[in-house]
């Protein structure tokens, strides 16, 4: 099972000791933070966790890859992720199993 | 935008509750999602994005110094892709509707 919002909230209710409804607001407000700092073209940096960052991207040809037809790739923004270094070394220790 | 300055927008704008509780709740949530991938488990949030783990088989590498082969045992390396929503918000679509 993957980690989601909910999981986040219960974990804040439990350790913060924020309420049920202050917990969800928090979990929210956090991700829109992030999603509106980077539609105004600010890259966002937590240290120990990793930086979000922005690219912009030429266009360049694609393919339809159902028909084959050659149809270009707009230009666009995208946002790429850079793992810190200490979330890297703590994902490289993991062994590995089904999960993933 | 830095960690710091997250927690003050975020305080800001949930002024009931406590800057000290916002700041603990930001680290809390980032923990969190640290230890999630550390443990293997992906993470899924709807309009943002996922993070999984990618894996990096094991490979010969050099001493660039020396240039002696040293084995490189294989690893895994965390994976964000960007959700519909995020993606659209970033190139400046209308994602009203996502």
């Amino acid at each position: 099972m993957a980690l989601t919002k909910a999981d986040m909230a219960e974990r804040l209710f439990e350790e913060v000791g924020l309420n049920k409804r202050e917990a969800k607001e928090l979990v929210e407000s956090f991700f829109e933070e992030i999603r509106a700092a980077l539609e105004d073209g600010t890259s966002v940096k937590l240290s120990g966790f990793g930086n979000f960052d922005l690219r912009d991207k030429s266009e360049r040809p694609g393919r339809n890859p159902k028909t084959g037809e050659e149809i270009p790739i707009s230009a666009r923004r995208v946002v790429t992720f850079r793992p810190g270094q200490k979330l890297k070394s703590r994902v490289e220790a993991y062994a590995g199993s089904s999960e993933q | 935008m830095t960690k710091s300055e997250l927690i003050e927008l975020i305080a800001a704008k949930q002024q009931h509750l406590a800057y000290k509780d916002v700041e603990l709740a930001v680290k809390t949530l980032l923990e969190h999602m640290s230890e999630s991938l550390a443990t293997g488990q992906r993470i899924e949030i709807r309009g943002f994005g996922s993070f999984s783990l990618h894996h990096r088989p094991p490979r010969i590498g050099r001493n660039p110094k020396t240039g002696e082969p040293v084995a490189l045992p294989g690893k895994y390396v965390p994976h964000f892709k960007p959700g519909k929503q995020l993606r659209m918000r970033v190139n400046g679509e209308d994602a009203t509707n996502s």
